[in-house]
C-alpha cells in the first residue's frame, strides 16, 4: 500500500509539471487553432533561464525557497518574452496562411531553439543548483514507507498557486475575458474594439511563463537539464492537452495528471500485465491514439461543432 | 522582408553547423618517413562529453610527452580528433572519415562500448588498428583482429563489484537498476547477477531505464519495497547522479553501487551530498601513491588544471601503448602494427601493468573506490583470478624515451596474465 502511495505521488510530481506546460499547449490552441510545437523547447529555455541566474546572480552559494521564488520569477519572466518574440517574429507574419503553414513554422522554430543551443552551449547536461537542501535531506515520512521530499512539496504547492492564478485570470480579469472572446471568433473580437494581436501576445506570454515555471520546479527534483529536454517532455505533455481536451484549462490540468501518474504507474505495476518499465514513454502515445479514435475531444472537451 | 530576415538566420545557422563539422578535414598522412597520424574519435559535445574530453586530454598529453622526447622513431605524432556527439551511427562516420579520408594509422576511441561497437567494423575492414581506451563490454574486442583495448572487461568489472558487495559490505539481498540501451549497462548487469548469486546473494528486484530519462522514482520505490542490502546501478553519471538525488529523496539508505561509467567532475554536481557512501569499480586511483602514478597526476593537473579521471588515464595509456606498438613494429603498416600490439605484455601504464591477452584485451586489477564530499576515496584493490597483487604498488615509473622500446616493454613471454614485478607476493585480501 505504502508503495502504491508512493507511486502516486511520484507519477502525480511528474504529472504536475506536464500539466504546467500543457496549459501553454492549450491556451495557443484555443485561441489560434495551432500547436505550438516550440513550447517544448520553451520549457527547456525556462530552465536554462533559471540556470543562468542562478549562476551569474551567485544564488547557488546563499540557496533557500527564497532564491528560488526570484529565480523562478526571473525564469518565467526571460520566458514570457521569448514566447512573444517566437508570436510576433514566427507565428504572426504567417497567421494569414493556411493552418498548415503555421504548424510547419512551429516545428522548425522548435528544431532552431534546440540547434541554437546546442551549437551555443553543447548539448551536455549541466547540473542545476539545488535551492531546497532535499538533496542531503531526508524526507518527510507520511506512513509506512511512504515519503514526500522537500522538492516534491515545492512542486505541487508551486504548481497549483500558479494553476489557481492562472484560472483567476481568465474568469476574473478584463484580460482573461477579451482572451476568451479571441477564442470564440478573433474576427468579431476584433470588432468589439478588442486588440487581438496583443492578446495573443499575452496569451503566449503566460503559456510560456508557465512552462518555465515547470522547467525550474522540475530542475529541483531532478537536476539534469539539456538543450533536448523539452523535446519528450514537450510531447508528453501536448498528449496531456489533447487527453484533457484541448482548448480546455481544466482539462490539460487533468491531463497532465493523469499522464504522469499512468507513466509512473507502468514503471511500478506494469510488469504484472506483460508491460515492461522501459514502455513508460510508450504509454503517452499509446494513450493518444487511444483518445483520438475513441473521444477525440478529449476528457473535458465540448463536443459541440465548430462553426466556420 | 521580415521572411528574409529569418532566411537570413537559418541559413547563417545551417553555415554554423557546417563549419564546425568541417574542422580537421582536409589533412593526408604520409606513410614513410614524415608525421605519424593517429585518429581519436569521441564524445565531445553530447550526453557523455565528460568522458570524450577527458580522454582526447589524455591522448593529447602523451602525444605532447612523445613529440618533447623526439617523437616515434624520430618522427612526429599528429592526433585528429573527431566528434562524435555520443551516437554510435555518428561514430561509425567519423571512423571511416578518419580512416579512409585522412589514412590514420591507427585509431584510439570510444569511451562508450556501444559507440565502440557501431565504429570497430570500420577500422577493422580498413585493416586500421583500433584501440579502446575504456570500452569494458567483451564485444568490443570481438569485432575483428585489429581492435584492442587497454582496460579490463565487464566480466571481470561486473565481478569485482559482486564480490566487494558480498565479502566487504556484507550484503545478502542486492537489487540492480540498469541502462537499457546501453551495452556496457546490460552487460554489468549480467556479470554481477551470476556472480553475485555464486556468492551466495540474491537479487531481489530488478528495474531499468533508458539514457535521457529524467525521472526514476518509480523504479526507485520498487526497488525501496524489496528491501535491498545494495543497489547495483552500472550506468553513466549523467544519469546515475540523479538516480543518487531522488533515491535519498525517497529515504533509500542502501548504498548504489557503480562501474568506471561514474567517473567524471559531473556526477558531483548531478548528485551532490547525496552521493556519499557510494562505491565504484575503476581502473585507477588519484590517490595511488606510486610515483609514476603521482608524476601523471601533477603533470596533468599543471596542464588542465584539474585532477584526471580514469578515462583521462586510460586515453594516456592507449596513446602509449600504441607509440610503443609502432616503434616495436618499426613503421606503420597495418599488419605489422596490429601484430605489435598484440604482443604488447607488462607495459607500465598509469592505470597498472598492461598484457594485451589472446582476445586482444588488457588484462589488470581494479580498484574499489568510495564517494565521499566529492571525492573518489581509495577503498580496495581486487585482482583478476591468476594475477596476484604486487608487494608495492603496479605500476612503475614511466620509461624514460619512446625510442628504446626495450625500456618500456619487457620480453616477458609464458603465462597468459604473468603477474608483475614482485618482491613478496602476498595473497590478496579481497579475492578468491
Amino acid at each position: 500500500m505504502d508503495t502504491f502511495v508512493q507511486q502516486l505521488i511520484n507519477g502525480l510530481n511528474v504529472g504536475a509539471i506536464y500539466a504546467l506546460i500543457a496549459l501553454g499547449y492549450t491556451m495557443v490552441y484555443g485561441i489560434l487553432r495551432l500547436i505550438n510545437f516550440a513550447h517544448g523547447d520553451v520549457y527547456m529555455v525556462g530552465a536554462f533561464a533559471g540556470f543562468y541566474i542562478a549562476l551569474y546572480a551567485g544564488f547557488a552559494a546563499g540557496a533557500s525557497l527564497g532564491t528560488l521564488i526570484l529565480v523562478l520569477l526571473g525564469a518565467m519572466i526571460i520566458a514570457a518574452v521569448v514566447g512573444m518574440i517566437i508570436e510576433r517574429f514566427a507565428y504572426r507574419p504567417v497567421r494569414k496562411y493556411s493552418r498548415m503553414t503555421t504548424l510547419i513554422m512551429a516545428i522548425g522554430v522548435s528544431l532552431l531553439i534546440e540547434n541554437l543551443f546546442v551549437a551555443q552551449i553543447g548539448a551536455t547536461p549541466r547540473a542545476f543548483p539545488d535551492f531546497l537542501g532535499s538533496q542531503s535531506q531526508a524526507p518527510y515520512r507520511l506512513f509506512g514507507n511512504a515519503a514526500i521530499s522537500k522538492a516534491q512539496i515545492v512542486i505541487f504547492l508551486v504548481s497549483i498557486a500558479l494553476m489557481l492564478l492562472l484560472q483567476w485570470i481568465v474568469f476574473k480579469t478584463k484580460v482573461g475575458t477579451a482572451m476568451r472572446a479571441v477564442s470564440f471568433n478573433l474576427n468579431s473580437a476584433k470588432l468589439m474594439g478588442i486588440n487581438t494581436d496583443a492578446i495573443i501576445s499575452l496569451t503566449f506570454a503566460i503559456g510560456s511563463a508557465l512552462a518555465a515555471a515547470g522547467g525550474v520546479l522540475t530542475a529541483q527534483y531532478n537536476p539534469n537539464i539539456d538543450p533536448l529536454m523539452g523535446i519528450l517532455t514537450g510531447l508528453k505533455a501536448f498528449v496531456a492537452a489533447v487527453l484533457g481536451g484541448i482548448g480546455n484549462i481544466p482539462g490539460a490540468v487533468l491531463g497532465g495528471l493523469l499522464i504522469g501518474a499512468a507513466e509512473t504507474l507502468v514503471v511500478g505495476y506494469g510488469h504484472h500485465i506483460g508491460i515492461a518499465s522501459t514502455y513508460r514513454d510508450a504509454v503517452a502515445f499509446a494513450i493518444l491514439i487511444l483518445v483520438l479514435l475513441l473521444r477525440p475531444s478529449g476528457l473535458l472537451g465540448s463536443t459541440v461543432q465548430e462553426k466556420v | 522582408m521580415k521572411r528574409t530576415s529569418l532566411a537570413l538566420l537559418l541559413i547563417t545557422t545551417l553555415c554554423f553547423s557546417f563549419a564546425c563539422e568541417r574542422r580537421g578535414s582536409g589533412t593526408n598522412a604520409t606513410d614513410g618517413g614524415g608525421e605519424i597520424v593517429i585518429g581519436y574519435y569521441g564524445d565531445l559535445t553530447g550526453r557523455t562529453a565528460s568522458f570524450g574530453v577527458s580522454t582526447k586530454n589524455g591522448v593529447e598529453m602523451a602525444a605532447d610527452e612523445i613529440n618533447k622526447a623526439g617523437g616515434i622513431m624520430g618522427r612526429k605524432v599528429r592526433v585528429i580528433v573527431e566528434d562524435d556527439q555520443g551516437e554510435p551511427n555518428k561514430a561509425a562516420t567519423v571512423v571511416s572519415k578518419l580512416v579512409n579520408q585522412d589514412k590514420v594509422a591507427a585509431v584510439l576511441g570510444e569511451v562508450a562500448s556501444s559507440n565502440s561497437l557501431a565504429a570497430a567494423p570500420k577500422a577493422q575492414e580498413a585493416k586500421i588498428p583500433m584501440i579502446s581506451p575504456s570500452s569494458t563490454n567483451p564485444n568490443v574486442t570481438q569485432v575483428g583482429d585489429f581492435i584492442f583495448r587497454v582496460c579490463f572487461i565487464d566480466p571481470f568489472q561486473g565481478d569485482v563489484m559482486a564480490k566487494f558487495a558480498a565479502n566487504n559490505l556484507k550484503a545478502k539481498r542486492a537489487a540492480i537498476l540498469y541502462d537499457f540501451n546501453a551495452d556496457y549497462s546490460r552487460g554489468l548487469r549480467e556479470f554481477f547477477t551470476r556472480s553475485f548469486k555464486g556468492l551466495g546473494g540474491q537479487i531481489v528486484a530488478e528495474q531499468s531505464y533508458t539514457q535521457g530519462d529524467r525521472d526514476f522514482s518509480g523504479q526507485l520505490t520498487q526497488i525501496r519495497a524489496a528491501n535491498p542490502d545494495v543497489i547495483y546501478v552500472p550506468g553513466y553519471y549523467g544519469e546515475v547522479g540523479v538516480i543518487s538525488n531522488q533515491s535519498k529523496q525517497l529515504g533509500i539508505k542502501a548504498p548504489l553501487l557503480g562501474g568506471d561509467g561514474w567517473d567524471s567532475p559531473q556526477l558531483w554536481e548531478l548528485g551532490g551530498a547525496s552521493l556519499n557512501g557510494n562505491y565504484i569499480s575503476n581502473h585507477y586511483s588519484v590517490d595511488d601513491p606510486s610515483p609514476a602514478i603521482q608524476k601523471f597526476v601533477a603533470d596533468y593537473k599543471s596542464r588542465y588544471s584539474i585532477l584526471p579521471d580514469a578515462l583521462a588515464a586510460l586515453g594516456y595509456d592507449s596513446m602509449r601503448v600504441l607509440a610503443d606498438a609502432i616503434t616495436r613494429a618499426g613503421g606503420t603498416d597495418g599488419t605489422k602494427l596490429r601484430d605489435a600490439i598484440a604482443q604488447t605484455k607488462n607495459f607500465a601504464g598509469v592505470t597498472g601493468s598492461i598484457s594485451i591477452d589472446k582476445d586482444r584485451n588488457a588484462v589488470k586489477p581494479a580498484v574499489v573506490l568510495k564517494l565521499q564530499d566529492s571525492k573518489f576515496v581509495y577503498d580496495t584493490t581486487i585482482y583478476p583470478e591468476g594475477m596476484t597483487p604486487p608487494a608495492s604498488s603496479a605500476a612503475s615509473p614511466p620509461a624514460p624515451g619512446y625510442a628504446s622500446p626495450a625500456a618500456a616493454t619487457s620480453p616477458a613471454t609464458g603465462a597468459p596474465a604473468p603477474p608483475p614485478p614482485t618482491k613478496a607476493a602476498s595473497p590478496s585480501p579481497s579475492n578468491r
